[in-house]
C-alpha cells in the first residue's frame, strides 16, 4: 500500500525515497503502515510457532521436539502475539486514523512516532534471536518461562531470559512512546469544534489505552529489572532464602498483566461501534453511556490483578475482593454490549466483510466475556486455572476480541488507507474460514481443561488424544486462513477498483471527507465541526 | 442465512462429536471431596446463567440481523436523539441486570464457596505435607499413625514410551502413574501444607477441587477429605520447567483399616531402608542400585548415557566433579565434591538432602563414579552418608 501512497502523491516529493523514506519518515501514514506491515508479519510468526505447538500436541507422545524447545514456543508466542503482533497493529491504526478522525494534518509528536516505531524490529529480533543461537552451540535457546517470566523458574533459565528482559523493556519504551504521542495529540490537535465529547469511539479507546499503558508499563519494566538483578547481580527480589517473596513477581507483573488485556482491547471496542453504526446506517447509541463504560473498565482494570493466582494463596480478604472486583468488570461491558446491539436494531444492515467481522466478534467476545466472568469465581478458578479452560478463554478475548476485531478495523479502513477496494467474495470467506476454525480451535479446550488437562504441557494423557486433534486440525486451518487475508491486503494494495471518499455508504466522521487515499499531509486546514 | 449456516454447521459439527465420544468428558470429573461437588456446583450454575445471557442476547442480535437489513428494504429508523434521562434508564438496565447477577446470584454463594476453601484447620484430623521438586512430588505424614512415614513420587510411565518417536502402545495412565502413591484415609479432613525446593509448583486432582501453588521458601495449605475409596490422578499445573508435564500425582483413599494396614507396612518398609544404611554394602550391590535410583532422578538431566545436556545440564561422564576425590585429609567430605553437590545442590542442581536416603545417595554417587563411561573404583558407604549429613 506504501507505493500507492508515493505514486499517488508525488506533489509532496519532498521527502526521500527507497529505504531512507522509511527510516527517516515522520509522517504518521508511513509510520502507522510501518506498524501494521510489521505486526502483519510478527502474526505469522508468533502463528508459526503456535502451529509447530499444535503438530506436537495433535496426538500424544513427543514426535516432533523435546520439552525444552516446547517450552520455548509457548512463551515465545505469546510475547510475539501480545506485544509484536496485537498492540502494534493498534498502534498502526492509531497513527493512521487518529489524526483523520480529529482533523489534524499528522501526530503531535512526529520525530517520536519514528522511533517509537524503530524499537519494534530490534526488539523482535532479541526475541527470537536465542532460537538461532542456540542452533550454533551459544546459549540454551530462548525464555521457557512461559510470557509471564515466572520467578524462581526464570531466575533459573538461560540467557533467553535475559533477551527476553531487554526485548520487554524496549517494546515498553515504544508503547510508552506511542501513548505520549497519542494523548498530546488528542488534547492539543483536534479540530475546532471538536471537543471531547464529539470524538469518536475509536479515538477515546485509545486515549483511555494511553493511560493505561503510562500507568502500567513501568511497573512492567520494573519487575523484569528486577529480575535481571536478581539473576545476575546477586539480589534476592524473588528469592524466600534472601528474604524476598516470588509472588510478589507476580502481583508486579499482573499489575501491569491486566491491564494489558484492556490496552489491548480498547482500541478495538472504539472502532467496532463505528464499524456497527456505517453498515447499520444511523448514528451508534448510547455514546455517552459507551464512553463512560471505557472510563469505568480503565479504571477496574488497575485494581483486579490478583485473579490471576488466586491459586498462589492469599488472605480470604483479598480473595473476595479481587473476586468481586473483577466481577464488576461484567457491569460497564454489559453497557457496551447493549449499546453495540442497540445500534444494529433498527438499522438498515448491510453485511460487507467488516460487518461481518464486527457482528462475529461480539458473539465471539461475548462467549470470551461470560467465560471470564465464571473464572472469577475463586473456588472455581482453583479449578479452571492453568488448564485449557483458561487457555481457549483468553483465546476468545484476543485472538477473537483482539485479532479479528483488528481484522474487522483492517477491512473498514484498507479502502480508505489504499485508495482500493479489497475482494469482497475473499474478504468473506476469509471471515468465515476463520470464524468457524477459530471455533473449532477452541471449544475442545474448553472441554479439555474442565477435562482436567493442564496448560503448558508437551504431552498428555491418552483420554485427551481426540479433542487435541480436533483442536489441532483446526488450528491449521485457522492459520492458512490467515494467507488469505495477506493476499487480500496486499492485492487492494497494489491496485483495483477504485474506492470512493466516502468508502461505505453510511460511513460518518472526518476521515471519510478527505479522498481515498488521502494526501501525504491529511488536514492542511483544520476542518471545523459544528 | 450465513448466520444460519454457520449455527447449522456448529449443532451438526457437535451432534457428530458428541456421538463419536459418546463417553466422553464434557464436565468436571466425578467430584470425590465436599469441595470438588461444590465446585461443579458452582460451574454448572454458571454455565446454565452464562448460557441464558448468551443465548437470549444472540436470539435479539439474530432476529435483528434478519428483520433490519439493508437487502429487505429496512430503512434505519433512527434513535430519536435520547434525552440523557432515557440513554441513563436505557443503558441502566444491562448494567442492574449483571450486578444481580454477580452479587447476588453468583457472589453469594462464591463467598460460601471461599470461606469452605480457605477453612483448612478446623476439625482437622490429619496434616500431610507436600513438597514439589524439579520434577517429583515428596510426601511426608506429620501426625497420627502415619507420623514420620515420608517418601518420594516419581513419574512411574517406562521412559522409553515418552521418549521422542516412541510409537507403540502406551500404558493406560500414561504419564498419570507414580512409584509411590499418596495414600490417604476416606472420609477424613487432611490439612496440606504446601511447599517447594526449588521453582513453583501446582498440586493438582481434578476430582478434589482443590489446587494450590507450592511456593519455595513458604508454606501454603489447602485441604481435602476425600468421601469415597478409589484412585485419583492428577498433574502438577505450574510450569516448572522441561519436566512439567511429567510429575503427575495418583491418590488412593482407602477405608480406615486398609489405610492403618498400608501405614504399618510403609513404616516397616522405611525401617528397613534406614537399616540397610547401617551395613557394609559390596560395589556390586551399590552400583546395581544406584543404576534405579539415577534413571528414575537424574536421567532426566544428566540423560540414562551420563552424556548430559550441555549447556543447562553439564555431563557426568568425565565430569570433574564425579571424578575427582569425595573426601579430604580431615575425612570430612569436600566442597563442591561429588558428594556435596548431589546432598546440597548448586544452581539448577536440586539438593537431594531430603528427597534420598543415605543408600539411596550412597548407592547412584557409587554408580555415577563406577559407571557411565567413569572408573574412579571407590565405594561411598550409605553409614559415610549419614555421617556427612550430620
Amino acid at each position: 500500500m506504501s507505493t500507492t501512497t508515493v505514486a499517488h502523491h508525488d506533489d509532496h516529493a519532498e521527502h526521500p525515497t527507497g529505504i531512507m523514506r522509511w527510516l527517516t519518515t515522520t509522517n504518521h501514514k508511513d509510520i502507522g503502515t510501518m506498524y501494521l506491515t510489521f505486526s502483519l508479519i510478527m502474526f505469522f510468526v508468533g502463528g508459526a510457532m503456535i502451529l509447530g505447538i499444535r503438530a506436537e500436541l495433535f496426538k500424544p507422545g513427543l514426535q516432533l521436539m523435546n520439552p525444552e524447545f516446547f517450552n520455548q514456543l509457548i512463551g515465545v508466542h505469546a510475547l510475539i502475539m501480545i506485544f509484536a503482533a496485537l498492540m502494534p497493529a493498534a498502534t498502526g491504526f492509531a497513527n493512521w486514523m487518529i489524526p483523520l478522525q480529529i482533523g489534524a494534518p499528522d501526530m503531535a509528536l512526529p520525530r517520536l512516532n519514528n522511533w517509537g516505531f524503530w524499537l519494534l524490529p530490534p526488539s523482535a529480533i532479541l526475541l527470537t534471536l536465542p532460537f538461532t543461537l542456540a542452533l550454533f552451540g551459544i546459549g540454551d535457546g530462548a525464555l521457557a518461562t512461559g510470557w509471564t517470566f515466572y520467578p524462581p523458574l526464570s531466575v533459573q533459565g538461560g540467557i533467553g531470559v535475559d533477551f527476553a528482559i531487554f526485548a520487554v523493556h524496549l517494546l515498553g519504551i515504544s508503547s510508552v512512546l506511542g501513548s505520549i504521542n497519542v494523548i498530546v495529540t488528542v488534547f492539543n490537535m483536534r479540530a475546532p469544534g471538536m471537543t471531547l465529547m464529539k470524538m469518536p469511539m475509536f479515538v477515546w479507546g485509545w486515549l483511555i489505552t494511553a493511560f493505561l499503558l503510562i500507568a502500567t508499563i513501568p511497573v512492567l519494566a520494573g519487575a523484569v529489572t528486577m529480575l535481571l538483578t536478581d539473576r545476575h547481580f546477586g539480589t534476592h527480589f524473588f528469592d524466600a532464602a534472601g528474604g524476598g517473596d516470588p509472588i510478589m513477581f507476580q502481583h508486579l507483573f499482573w499489575f501491569f498483566g491486566h491491564p494489558e488485556v484492556y490496552i489491548l482491547l480498547l482500541p478495538v471496542w472504539g472502532f467496532i461501534p463505528q464499524i456497527l453504526e456505517t453498515f447499520s446506517r444511523k448514528p451508534m447509541y448510547g455514546y455517552k453511556a459507551q464512553v463512560y463504560s471505557l472510563w469505568g473498565i480503565g479504571a477496574l482494570a488497575v485494581v483486579v490483578w490478583a485473579h490471576h493466582f488466586f491459586t498462589a494463596g492469599m488472605p480470604v480478604p483479598a480473595l473476595l475482593y479481587f473476586m468481586y472486583s473483577t466481577m464488576a468488570i461484567s457491569l460497564p461491558l454489559a453497557v457496551l454490549f447493549f449499546c453495540w446491539i442497540k445500534t444494529m436494531w433498527r438499522g438498515s444492515m448491510s453485511f460487507e466483510t467488516p460487518m461481518l467481522f464486527a457482528v462475529g466478534w461480539i458473539i465471539l467476545f461475548g462467549i470470551g466475556g461470560l467465560t471470564g466472568l465464571v473464572l472469577a469465581d475463586v473456588a472455581a478458578d482453583a479449578q479452571y486455572h492453568n488448564s485449557y479452560f483458561v487457555v481457549a478463554h483468553f483465546h476468545y478475548t484476543l485472538f477473537a476480541g483482539g485479532i479479528m476485531g483488528i481484522m474487522a478495523g483492517t477491512y473498514y479502513w484498507l479502502p480508505k488507507m489504499t485508495g482500493h477496494m479489497y475482494s469482497e467474495k475473499l474478504g468473506k470467506l476469509h471471515f468465515w474460514l476463520t470464524a468457524i476454525s477459530f471455533n473449532m480451535t477452541f471449544i475442545p479446550q474448553f472441554f479439555l481443561g474442565l477435562a482436567g488437562m493442564p496448560r503448558r504441557i508437551p504431552d498428555y494423557a491418552l483420554q485427551f488424544a481426540e479433542f487435541n486433534m480436533i483442536s489441532s486440525i483446526a488450528a491449521f486451518t485457522l492459520g492458512l486462513s490467515q494467507l488469505l487475508f495477506v493476499y487480500n491486503i496486499v492485492s487492494c494494495a497494489r491496485g483495483g477498483k477504485k474506492a470512493t471518499d466516502k468508502v461505505w455508504e453510511g460511513a460518518q466522521g472526518l476521515e471519510w471527507t478527505l479522498p481515498s487515499p488521502p494526501p501525504y499531509h491529511s488536514f492542511t486546514e483544520q476542518p471545523v465541526i459544528k | 442465512m450465513q448466520v444460519f449456516r454457520k449455527i447449522g454447521l456448529g449443532v451438526s459439527a457437535m451432534l457428530v462429536s458428541f456421538s463419536a465420544f459418546a463417553d466422553y468428558a464434557w464436565n468436571f470429573p466425578t467430584p470425590a471431596t465436599p469441595m470438588a461437588l461444590d465446585t461443579l456446583h458452582v460451574h454448572n450454575k454458571f454455565m446454565l446463567i452464562s448460557m441464558a445471557i448468551f443465548v437470549s442476547v444472540l436470539a435479539i442480535m439474530i432476529y435483528s440481523i434478519f428483520a433490519h437489513r439493508k437487502s429487505k428494504g429496512f430503512k434505519a429508523v433512527a434513535d430519536k436523539a435520547p434525552s440523557t434521562a432515557v440513554e441513563i434508564f436505557w443503558t441502566l438496565i444491562p448494567f442492574v441486570i449483571l450486578l444481580v447477577i454477580d452479587f447476588v446470584i453468583m457472589g453469594i454463594p462464591a463467598y460460601h464457596s471461599v470461606i469452605m476453601m480457605e477453612n483448612t484447620r478446623e476439625k482437622a484430623d490429619m496434616v500431610i505435607k507436600i513438597t514439589g521438586s524439579q520434577w517429583r512430588w515428596q510426601y511426608e505424614y506429620l501426625d497420627g499413625d502415619a507420623k514420620g512415614v515420608k517418601f518420594v513420587s516419581n513419574l512411574s510411565t517406562p521412559k522409553e514410551q515418552t521418549d521422542k518417536g516412541f510409537d507403540g502402545k502406551k500404558d493406560e495412565h500414561y504419564l498419570l502413574e507414580v512409584d509411590n502413591r499418596l495414600v490417604l484415609p476416606v472420609g477424613k479432613k487432611v490439612r496440606i501444607l504446601m511447599t517447594s525446593t526449588d521453582v513453583l509448583h501446582n498440586w493438582w486432582v481434578p476430582q478434589f477441587g482443590s489446587s494450590r501453588v507450592a511456593v519455595p521458601g513458604f508454606l501454603r495449605e489447602t485441604w481435602v477429605q476425600v468421601e469415597k475409596e478409589g484412585t485419583y490422578r492428577g498433574q502438577c499445573k505450574e510450569l516448572c520447567g522441561k519436566g512439567h508435564g511429567y510429575m503427575p500425582i495418583v491418590v488412593d483413599a482407602m477405608p480406615a483399616e486398609e489405610y492403618k494396614a498400608w501405614v504399618a507396612s510403609k513404616k516397616d518398609e522405611l525401617a528397613k531402608a534406614s537399616a540397610g544404611a547401617d551395613k557394609e554394602w559390596t560395589k556390586e550391590d551399590l552400583v546395581a542400585t544406584g543404576k534405579g535410583v539415577y534413571e528414575k532422578n537424574c536421567a532426566v538431566c544428566h540423560q540414562v548415557s551420563g552424556a548430559g545436556l550441555p549447556p543447562a545440564f553439564p555431563a557426568l561422564t568425565g565430569s570433574k566433579v564425579a571424578n575427582g576425590p569425595i573426601f579430604g585429609a580431615d575425612g570430612k567430605y569436600l566442597k563442591d565434591s561429588h558428594l556435596d553437590r548431589v546432598l546440597n545442590g548448586k544452581n539448577v542442581m536440586p539438593s537431594w538432602k531430603a528427597l534420598l536416603n543415605d543408600t539411596e545417595i550412597a548407592a547412584v554417587i557409587t554408580y555415577e563414579r563406577n559407571a557411565l563411561g567413569n572408573s574412579v573404583g571407590d565405594v561411598l558407604q550409605p553409614s559415610q552418608v549419614k555421617t556427612a549429613r550430620q
